[in-house]
């Protein structure tokens, strides 16, 4: 599956869409959750939590494991999507549909020193070797 | 350098998501876990596994040597084809590995051992027949595959591959065996569902692995099978018991013969040792995905007891999760107790497993 091209990506494998109001929304990879395989449960963070960088803020459960999910930049919580309680696999039908949560970010210029598709690309790359 | 079955190329074929599995290279899924966990389920899955080792023992009463071998009594074969599950113990009590015995004939008994204590169940074997019954030979079958068909058509699937076998086998009850040409037929499974599993040569695998698939049958990977034999209430070797821990205390006291005169290793062991815990199934009433190793807490007549989460994981059938526990024999079945997840206790209830058996779920919800 390609990688989008318009979201940024972390190295822990979160993708991360800047909206155009400023917030930005966040999910985890489709190489993430086909690591991860069927999911069973998500935990997200409650609306107004403050969240550092990398800070473990989600969990995502599969049939197989747990991962957390670290934030990708310092904010506030501002949104959990409410389909993922009842519906986790939204998450392996479509990775990139299925978001986890929204962010205002504390610093607006954190997200350049996101990974871009290329460069996720390139990291997806070098894991497989 | 993982070991393969005969079966790895044809996993690779369909796509199977390849993991390392003891130092075997198994598939996990073909796509989608929970799509085979309900495919068994409701119809019919097939799993590889020739990872799995059997071993024959042959020679002048093989019977006689098994009756201290192991701690379920053989003395219960008495029709050839009988199958039992036992567990093979140590001195100390502890659980060496657990297996099913064929009785084929006085002179030939077929074993079957787990994937990741087969050259330990092997060595053992070969020492205790050493000591006890030097003539016998212990001959590990490494030529033969082993393929589970399991679900409630998976019967009629495998008539309709193998030529003749449905009148050779629609009579046989649960825990017999035949043999057909080739092939060695159990009704014998790890998923709580009707079904078959086949011990065959090697060379014949793919064939027969490919025919069953054209006969409609999906192939599951090992994922189908943990969270199949979780909701059936079947023990996993090296979770919920192993060498440490006795199989008085792994809700396995209906496979340990402690009534009959019979001595067999680990049985004074097991005389002595005071029972003080039981494996009991937990459902989650909370959100949450229970796991291995999770800390069980109770409060029962104002004393606090703490267990342990042996296998626990998400039940596909039951759409929650559930797990096996070692607990402390003073918590009963329907008692709440938390279970600590990440740092948060979560609420569940201890029940009486198997918790699906047969495509029904047999717990309360």
């Amino acid at each position: 599956m390609s990688i989008p091209t318009h979201l940024k990506y972390t190295k822990s494998h979160e993708w991360v869409k800047p909206e155009e109001d400023g917030t930005v929304t966040i999910g985890i990879t489709h190489h993430a959750q086909e690591l991860l395989g069927d999911m069973v449960f998500v935990e997200l963070p409650q609306t107004g939590r403050k969240l550092e960088k990398k800070e473990e803020c989600a969990v995502v459960e599969s049939v197989k494991a747990a991962a957390d999910v670290y934030a990708p930049i310092g904010g506030e919580a501002i949104a959990a999507n409410p389909d993922l309680e009842s519906e986790p696999e939204k998450i392996n039908e479509d990775a990139y549909s299925a978001w986890l949560f929204k962010l205002k970010p504390d610093n607006a210029s954190d997200l350049d020193d996101l990974l871009s598709a290329a460069d996720y690309e390139k990291l997806l790359e070098n894991e497989d070797h | 350098m993982l070991k393969t079955t005969p079966l790895n190329q044809v996993h690779r074929a369909m796509n199977a998501k390849m993991v390392d599995f003891g130092g075997w290279d198994m598939p996990l899924h073909y796509g989608s876990q929970l799509d085979e966990h309900h495919q068994v389920r409701k119809d019919a899955g097939m799993f590889d596994v020739s990872h799995m080792l059997p071993i024959d023992i042959k020679g002048n009463d093989v019977r006689t040597f098994l009756r201290q071998l192991v701690a379920n009594n053989v003395d219960k074969l008495t029709l050839p084809g009988k199958a039992i599950y036992t567990c093979m113990l140590n001195p100390q009590g502890g659980v060496i590995d657990d297996l099913i015995i064929y009785f084929l004939s006085e002179n030939w008994f077929r074993i079957v051992v787990n994937a990741g204590t087969a050259e330990k169940d092997t060595n053992w074997i070969q020492a205790k027949r050493d000591e006890i019954a030097p003539e016998l030979e212990i001959l590990p079958r490494r030529d033969l595959a082993m393929i589970a068909v399991q679900g409630p058509n998976a019967r009629n699937k495998v008539w309709q591959v193998i030529p003749g076998s449905q009148a050779e086998t629609e009579n046989l009850k649960l825990f017999q065996s035949t043999t057909l040409d080739n092939y060695f037929i159990a009704r014998t499974g790890y998923t709580g569902e009707d079904g078959f599993e086949i011990i065959l040569p090697a060379d014949d695998a793919a064939t027969f692995w490919n025919a069953l698939h054209t006969a409609g049958v999906a192939p599951a990977g090992l994922g189908a099978r943990d969270t199949l034999r979780l909701e059936a209430g079947m023990n996993l070797y090296g979770q919920d018991m192993d060498e440490t821990t006795s199989p008085l205390e792994s809700g396995l006291a209906w496979t340990v013969d402690m009534k009959s005169e019979r001595d067999f290793i680990g049985k004074q062991a097991l005389l002595e040792k005071p029972v003080t815990h039981q494996l009991q199934g937990i459902v989650l009433l909370d959100r949450g995905v229970l796991r291995s190793h999770q800390k069980v807490v109770a409060q029962e007549n104002d004393n606090m007891y703490e267990g342990e989460i042996t296998s626990g994981g998400f039940s596909p059938t039951i759409n929650q999760s559930i797990a096996l526990a070692r607990i402390p024999s003073q918590i009963s079945v329907g008692n709440e107790v938390n279970v600590i997840v990440r740092e948060k206790k979560l609420r569940a209830k201890v029940v009486k497993y198997p918790f699906v058996r047969n495509g029904k779920v047999l717990i309360e919800q």
